[in-house]
């Protein structure tokens, strides 16, 4: 067996090649006979009702077939996401939600139709504003992942009240998009009784079993294709309303029909990262040891469904604190319903929490390396579980190592090159290590080779590749022997390409039905049957039967160094470098990738991603990639990230931790705490704009020029 | 479906004459603004004129040390072009500033003057604006601002012009050579594009169907000692939030020459002009600069979320000031900006 098959290795991407060339097909790219397209029409008020819809206009135009709204659109059954209710109803809950859809012979007819609809409202007043005192705050039952709301644990008042140091803060992060290369898109074919879709989605089965309540269909009557997304996030882990657009109007006209999201639509339409508010207070002694930490969380959902991002979560389990109280309050708004982005709770959490860690070790002058060191502990504070791993004191000496942290100059200010002031900064990152239940069959081919499937997808990270990989270690056969199949819903159900838990969950099954498959080979004698010979696993008892005895998570330490012009309050990245400790690493090149990718996010997420919830007219003034700024090439000239030997037996058979989202948690607070460091400003609201700068920089320019 | 013809003009002539035949026709150059903007549904025109291929993609050097810089030529090839990276390097560097590779590679020059504001409710045909729909309102004022203007706005728009190229242009005193009808006439560029005033649909001052064949820069010794700074929110691929272009030939200390343009501030590239007056004669120094570029920002009126871009573009026109005049204290007057 070539060692280049193991897990581990570098393995190029399987399907690199037909990417590249253009031969792997997205969800709009797969060429059927008759098909129609489909453009949506947003609604034009933030909250209100409609009163009427003239169509007249549209459907005259040339090319239109149907115009669908509430007054025409067949009824739908009751789907688990009320996003997905579409076209049911005259409310409109938030500026920009699908009220009607045109559908004609090309996509440019089908745009003109739905610019020729003309609908009227009764519009009622809205509130699209979040402030920290709003009157409709309220403790939600849960928050994001089924955490608790709220946590007490000792008497943080009196704790804090008597610490040497406090520390009280407040940090806001502004509404963030995921802007996926490919939008969100989907064609679907009816045939006879059967419903077939191609959806750019992150799990296949989870679009089937919405499909199949919308539809009032049993969901083997459904097939949802997902065999190559373009990214997602976080937003296509629930299905989106256009899939049921698509899925609707391919009932209506009896022809196949395509619906790509028109990127500025997308802000409206396929979730996002809410706006959050936090407070954080932590009470240390002179050594930096934390006696009490508070973490309250302030964030909002829209009207229509409650999605409360757990962001105080993450000080719930990275650091000792005897005494702690985390909190997360909501408040419905005439907003789009916010969703999953990239690491949520954790991402937006630990910018509070890192950004205090190293406030707090300004304070009381311990370098923020150390400071961290001096709060590591081996049990999380929350559950009183020793961690199956947690080198999170090794990510910080090894990254401090190879940045080059030791002999810095804790003083703000004291590096210029000409008008450029440089700093630099750290911060820690942690991910939750989730597994969910999957099922894999692993089949030998009577011609030779392994055939194995599992509903997986691969919205770029390399799931695809991995999982060949897991099977050829397992079966102890060479990776070319190995056909894989996943994004099937006919396949054997997976969960969603979500919470960094896919390989893991995936894997696992794939490892498991390899394994039966070599017990049944070893029983079998001669030649293989025609069909060849297949083993089924399913991981749910496996998956229950894990010791709950531990807290697992992956760990991580960021450093960054940022230049600051001070005289226009610019801020670029110079250099990031990450170090992790995220179990076994299967597959290094795709590891890396997803490792940069996340810190690039991070970077993007601190210094130039924001968007502008427009009070007057209720939408995000951001809707396209030249508005939205994500970071470009020129933003990120070197990112590095490396990885930690870390065995844990307490995982999974491959002793995998998840390493799609840990990537982004802590970049930000690395980033602005360098931005601190450079200049002495502490900024405590996302992103780190020339303006968030510029008057604290007034002291740093040339004397003649203040 | 929204249908609309394609011509593409065989001379200027044919050019003017197709837009003359129709009122809904637009001209196209590198395509890069119009073509998005007819997929917002903020542009509809009946007829596409291209005028990207007529031959206008020459810089053809004039009697004394002047440039005919041809309509059609990319923004790309004018940057490159060797007399202009030397003798014009502020408009080289602006031009290399603006958008992306790919984005410079298709957009003209006659196109990137013409192009229009990024306001988020110019772009917005769901929302109102008296540049798109006059007589609807200006939402910008109280609501999404920060990158539009804070000089020369007036109450029906505070839009911005996005060109880095046409701040350059303004403080080069470039003319723009315009077809009208049989007649051909010189525009400064200064005067090409205009305050939003009570008509702030009109971009500039050409009517349907002039069409600009070439940019003229007449010689300008002081613009060897010439830079363009651009502050923006990423590092490549953005609009200036504020930038300057400017010029400066000093004598023993004292400014002889100086040309000021400040772009991201107005609907038009702001030519300091008092500024400029204020610092002939003066001596080159940071105070100097500073109180001239005060002067030439007093009548600054910013709105709620953009008055950052006040100190902003002092901070950004002294500092380009100060550098150029310490290049040539220090005797490296005669070198170009390396790029």
């Amino acid at each position: 067996m070539n060692t280049a098959d193991r897990t581990g290795e570098g393995v190029v991407r399987l399907e690199g090649r037909a990417k590249v060339t253009g031969a792997a097909r997205y969800a709009v790219e797969h060429p059927l006979d008759g098909c129609l397209h489909a453009w949506p029409v947003p609604a034009g008020i933030a909250r209100g009702r409609i009163t009427a819809i003239d169509t007249e206009r549209a459907l005259a135009e040339p090319g239109t077939v149907a115009v669908l709204s509430h007054e025409n659109a067949p009824r739908l059954g009751e789907p688990e996401d009320p996003e997905l209710f579409v076209l049911q109803s005259p409310r409109v809950a938030y500026r920009g939600q699908y009220v009607a859809l045109a559908v004609a012979e090309t996509p440019q007819a089908a745009r003109a139709a739905a610019a020729a609809v003309r609908l009227e409202y009764a519009a009622e007043p809205h509130d699209v504003t979040l402030t920290g005192g709003h009157p409709g705050l309220y403790a939600p039952e849960t928050v994001n992942g089924g955490y608790p709301t709220d946590r007490e644990r000792g008497d943080f008042d009196m704790a804090f009240a008597a610490s040497e140091f406090r520390l009280d803060t407040r940090y806001r992060i502004p509404p963030l998009h995921n802007h996926p290369m490919e939008p969100h898109a989907s064609t679907a074919v009816w045939e006879g009784p059967r419903l077939r879709v191609y959806d750019s989605a992150q799990g296949a089965h989870a679009v089937q079993s919405e499909l199949a309540a919308l539809f009032g269909l049993e969901p083997e009557r459904i097939t949802v294709v997902s065999e190559h997304v373009g990214g997602g996030f976080g937003s296509k882990g629930t299905p989106r309303p256009q899939v049921v657009l698509a899925c609707l109007a391919a009932r209506e006209t009896g022809r196949p029909v395509k619906l790509a999201v028109p990127r500025h639509q997308m802000a409206q339409i396929v979730g996002h990262r809410a706006a959050t508010e936090q407070r954080v207070r932590i009470g240390a002694d002179g050594a930096g040891q934390i006696s009490a930490l508070a973490h309250e969380v302030v964030t909002y959902s829209s009207t229509v469904r409650e999605f409360t991002e757990q962001a105080a979560t993450p000080s719930r389990t990275m650091y000792a604190s005897p005494h702690s109280r985390t909190t997360h309050r909501v408040t419905r708004l005439d907003v789009p319903t916010p969703s999953w982005m990239r690491a949520p709770g954790e991402c937006p959490g630990m910018f509070a929490l890192e950004s205090a860690m190293d406030e707090l070790a300004v304070t009381t002058g311990i370098d923020p390396v150390e400071i961290r060191l001096r709060n590591d502990t081996a049990k999380e504070p929350d559950s009183g579980h020793p961690f199956s791993s947690r080198r999170l004191a090794d990510c910080l000496r090894e990254g401090a190592r190879r940045f080059g942290w030791e002999g810095r100059d804790p003083r703000p200010g004291t590096r210029a090159e000409g008008r450029l002031l440089i700093g630099t900064g750290v911060a820690a990152s942690g991910y939750p290590v989730y597994v969910a239940p999957a099922r894999a069959t692993a089949r030998a081919e009577a011609a030779g080779g392994y055939r194995i499937e599992v509903d997986a997808t691969d919205i770029g990270t390399g799931a695809r590749t991995v999982l060949a990989q897991i099977a050829a270690e397992a079966l102890a056969a060479p990776l070319d022997r190995i056909r894989i199949g996943i994004g099937n819903s006919d396949l054997p159900k997976g969960p969603v390409a979500g919470g960094s838990m896919g390989t893991a969950s995936w894997g696992w099954a794939v490892h498991k039905a390899c394994r039966a498959l070599l017990r049944t080979l070893a029983e079998h004698s001669g030649p293989l049957p025609e069909e060849g010979l297949s083993a089924h696993a399913d991981t749910s008892d496996d998956v229950a039967a894990r010791s709950d005895a531990y807290a697992r998570r992956a760990f991580g330490a960021q450093f960054a160094e940022v230049q600051v012009d001070m005289d226009t309050g610019e801020t670029r990245l110079r250099r990031l470098l990450g170090v992790f400790a995220a179990g076994r690493v299967l597959n290094a090149r795709t590891a890396r990738s997803q490792f940069i990718g996340g810190m690039t996010m991070g970077v993007s997420m601190a210094l130039t991603e924001h968007s502008t919830m427009d009070a007057e007219f209720g939408d995000f003034a951001e809707r396209d990639l030249a508005m939205y700024h994500v970071a470009v090439n020129a933003d990120v000239p070197d990112v590095q990230a490396y990885w930690l030997d870390e065995e844990d037996q307490e995982l999974n058979p491959m002793g995998s931790k998840g390493i799609g989202e840990i990537g982004i948690v802590g970049t930000a607070a690395a980033v602005t705490s360098a931005v601190h460091h450079a200049t002495g400003v502490r900024v405590r609201e996302l992103p780190v704009l020339p303006e968030s700068l510029l008057p604290g920089l007034a002291e740093w320019r040339r004397p003649a020029v203040v | 479906m929204r249908t609309f013809r394609y011509e593409r003009a065989s001379g200027d002539e044919a050019a003017v004459a197709a837009m003359a035949a129709s009122p809904g026709a637009r001209y196209l150059g590198g395509g890069t603004n119009l073509v998005d903007l007819m997929k917002l549904g903020v542009e509809s025109p009946d007829v596409l004129v291209d005028v990207s291929r007529l031959p206008h993609t020459s810089v053809e050097h004039t009697g004394p040390g002047g440039l005919l810089i041809g309509a059609a030529l990319s923004n790309s090839d004018l940057a490159a072009d060797h007399t202009v990276r030397t003798r014009y390097p502020v408009l080289s560097q602006a031009l290399l500033a603006g958008a992306s590779g790919q984005l410079r590679n298709a957009a003209t020059v006659g196109g990137n003057l013409l192009q229009r504001t990024r306001c988020p409710y110019f772009q917005d045909p769901g929302k109102p604006c008296n540049k798109r729909q006059p007589g609807t309102g200006c939402p910008a004022r109280e609501g999404v601002h920060r990158n539009l203007a804070v000089l020369g706005a007036s109450e029906h728009c505070v839009a911005t012009h996005p060109s880095d190229m046409a701040v350059a242009l303004a403080a080069l005193d470039a003319g723009v050579h315009v077809l009208s009808g049989a007649a051909t006439r010189t525009i400064p560029v200064t005067e090409l594009l205009r305050l939003p005033g009570d008509e702030p649909e009109r971009d500039s001052v050409l009517r349907h169907g002039d069409l600009i064949t070439h940019v003229e820069l007449s010689a300008v010794p002081e613009a060897a000692h010439s830079l363009y700074r651009k502050v923006r929110d990423r590092a490549s691929y953005s609009f200036a939030l504020v930038s300057v272009a400017a010029a400066l030939e000093t004598e023993g200390g004292v400014v002889r020459r100086v040309r000021l343009a400040l772009g991201g501030v107005a609907h038009r590239p702001w030519r300091a002009r008092t500024a400029e007056e204020r610092l002939l004669g003066e001596p080159a120094t940071a105070e100097a600069f500073a109180h001239a570029v005060d002067a030439e920002l007093a009548p600054a009126e910013p709105l709620r979320d953009n008055a950052f871009k006040v100190p902003l573009v002092r901070n950004v026109a002294v500092s380009a000031l100060s550098d150029l005049a310490a290049r040539q204290s220090d005797g490296t007057a005669r070198l170009p900006e390396a790029r």
